[in-house]
């Protein structure tokens, strides 16, 4: 039986309704766009919403059932909740939040996370970071069946969100707690857990690993949340297995991908090159034009060139002295290349 | 330029110290008539003793029931939705816009020996009309809505993500209420408390249309300053009993304020000096 079961969940919410039927085992991240209701399921499974219908199980514990009656009280259920803005408590030190989970013994989960230090500082004194730790300490010390994490990384700021990213990636691997996080940062969910679900207006469209997630995207919107260019256009000719699809706007593309008709084609930025001069090689889906932006993001250089975004290293734009309007090529190989819609042959 | 932005300061400094005088000049005024010497004399009188002990019981009966029924209706209407809820805020308010001598009026009429509840409180035994339990009933009628409304603020500011990781963390809702909600809402609470129980102190029209004024039974502070007020040669001793309330009310102000807001925090006390600042 899986660690966490939920059978057709239907929680109403303000202009969708909810409906989630999951099975997970590990660690699992929903990933979704704001007001997809991923922190909902994460109430649902804490107790702190009802839903109207279905069941929710946790390692073969029955805590929710509507047909069978069954509505574990939240204090019950054994949840380890991180909530996204941690919700210490500011009139309690510390080492008295982690207490409020378990009487004594506090101790061990303030050293585990490495805030012992800390221990007699108030919340509103502490770092961002070191709030989030503590708020883990915190849901750890009630020795929890499963535990909920709601956008552990969204209120950090970037460098502090690199550092957590990597702790937190240890301890979840050291703690082998069934774990359900939600984010909308697909890098982040692809990074800490083994499995993401990505959930769209209540529904779940995709679930897999992430290299299941980037290399067989379901849909255009699960190709564009992993972060690939969509490009959408029409197939105009198939020779030897390689198909041309001609772009709105007159660009034609190759695909080792089989399609026919109107179609969506995704491309993933680090699969994109840039360079100065037209590239020789004829494999290649090479695009010319004026750089339209540059976003540096720790390490990582996004250049936006035509209808795609490339992902390239600081080094390389330095090398390449990129700035914007200035004219480049944009390859990526035509294997690089995947049908996310239409295109049915 | 220059000079119309100078007069436009001194005409609000004069405007601003002229409001802040005339509310300062009946106290001032008191203090002054009740030199320190006349104002011990007097108040060792019976009428004023007898005052001061009726006001000191039945304040605290009063703000005691306030407490123990305004607490739970304020978090109930702070942190449910249901349906009737802006009618319960509109109840609870009703005694704030009800003149206290209709308030006085109403509750001869409820609980007077021919009012609504007369037969079934006389089938018990009770009567309540011109007994101290009425002083009791009119001040916390009259002084309710100042905590209740406080309160609801109060609970209201507390983030229900607290009170949902106090849950998750196994503690019920009654845990739950005693170490998350109350310590958070403390200081609104004690400001509402403060200002509650300063208006019951002053409670003056409901007291005397439901309980009466009888030395030593029902006749509060501002009730035996009416008295003597009324009486021939009484204006001395009224002024002298109406410094002797001043000085009672600021002294339990301030010590209900060192009671409930120690050890405290910053937010404790500031908001807490905006609770006796609108109260003054």
């Amino acid at each position: 039986m899986a660690e966490l079961l939920l059978d057709e969940i239907l929680v109403p919410l303000r202009s969708f309704d909810l409906r989630l039927s999951l099975e997970a085992d590990g660690v699992l991240a929903l990933a979704g766009p704001s007001g997809a209701g991923k922190s909902t399921v994460l109430r649902a499974i804490a107790g702190l919403v009802s839903p109207r219908s279905g069941a929710i199980a946790v390692s073969g514990e029955t805590w929710f059932d509507r047909r069978r009656r069954i509505d574990v009280p939240v204090d019950e259920r054994g949840v380890g909740f991180v909530f996204q803005d941690y919700a210490l408590f500011p009139h309690m030190s510390v080492r008295r939040n982690v207490e409020y989970a378990r009487r004594g013994g506090a101790d061990r989960y303030l050293e585990l996370l490495g805030i012992s230090h800390l221990a007699e500082s108030r919340p509103l004194e502490l770092s961002g970071g070191e709030r989030q730790r503590v708020a883990l300490a915190r849901a750890l010390a009630r020795d929890p069946k499963i535990l909920l994490l709601d956008e552990p990384l969204a209120a950090l700021d970037t460098h502090t969100k690199a550092i957590v990213r990597h702790e937190l990636q240890e301890l979840l691997a050291e703690l082998a707690i069934p774990t359900l996080f939600v984010t909308h940062d697909f890098a982040d969910a692809a990074a800490l857990a083994g499995r993401v679900g990505v959930l769209v207006d209540g529904e779940v469209r995709q679930v897999g690993t992430p290299r299941e997630l980037i290399a067989r995207p379901a849909d255009p919107f699960v190709a564009s949340f992993a972060g690939a260019n969509l490009l959408g256009g029409h197939v105009t000719s198939t020779v030897d297995g390689v198909v041309r699809v001609l772009l709105a706007d007159g660009t034609s593309v190759a695909t080792t991908e089989t399609a026919r008709g109107e179609v969506v084609l995704a491309v993933y930025p680090w699969d994109v090159t840039l360079s100065a001069e037209p590239p020789h090689d004829s494999a290649l889906n090479v695009i010319e034009a004026p750089i339209r932006s540059i976003a540096e993001l720790g390490g990582r250089v996004r250049v936006g060139v035509g209808p795609v975004t490339a992902e390239i290293t600081a080094e390389s734009r330095r090398r390449l002295d990129l700035e914007v309007g200035r004219r480049v090529f944009a390859a990526f190989k035509a294997t690089g290349t995947r049908i996310v819609a239409g295109g049915d042959a | 330029m220059f000079v119309r932005r100078l007069l436009l300061a001194v005409l609000l400094a004069g405007a601003a110290a002229l409001a802040l005088a005339f509310l300062v000049l009946p106290l001032v005024a008191i203090f002054v008539h009740a030199s320190p010497g006349r104002l011990l004399s007097q108040l060792s009188s019976p009428v004023a003793t007898d005052a001061f002990v009726v006001t000191l019981k039945t304040s605290v009966g009063a703000q005691a029931l306030i407490v123990l029924f305004g607490t739970p209706t304020a978090y109930l209407i702070a942190t449910r939705r249901f349906v009737g809820r802006s009618l319960a805020i509109t109840l609870v308010e009703l005694p704030l816009v009800l003149p206290p001598a209709v308030a006085g009026i109403g509750l001869l009429a409820a609980f007077g020996r021919v009012g609504l509840l007369g037969d079934s409180l006389g089938a018990l035994g009770i009567t309540l009309p011109f007994t101290q339990a009425a002083v009791v009933i009119a001040v916390a009628y009259v002084a309710s809505p100042l905590y209740v409304r406080q309160a609801i603020a109060a609970f209201e500011t507390v983030d229900p993500n607290l009170v949902a990781a106090s849950r998750t963390l196994g503690a019920g809702p009654s845990r739950t209420f005693a170490r998350v909600v109350l310590p958070l809402a403390r200081a609104g609470l004690a400001a509402g408390l403060a200002l509650s129980f300063a208006r019951g102190l002053g409670e003056f029209g409901a007291t005397i249309m439901f309980a009466g004024s009888l030395q030593g039974v029902t006749q509060t502070l501002p009730l035996a300053i009416y008295a003597q007020f009324d009486q021939a040669q009484g204006f001395d001793a009224a002024v002298a009993l109406g410094a002797a309330l001043v000085l009672v009310s600021l002294v339990l102000l301030l010590s209900l304020r060192l009671l409930l807001s120690w050890p405290s925090s910053s937010s404790t006390r500031s908001s807490f000096r905006f609770g006796l600042s609108t109260s003054g």
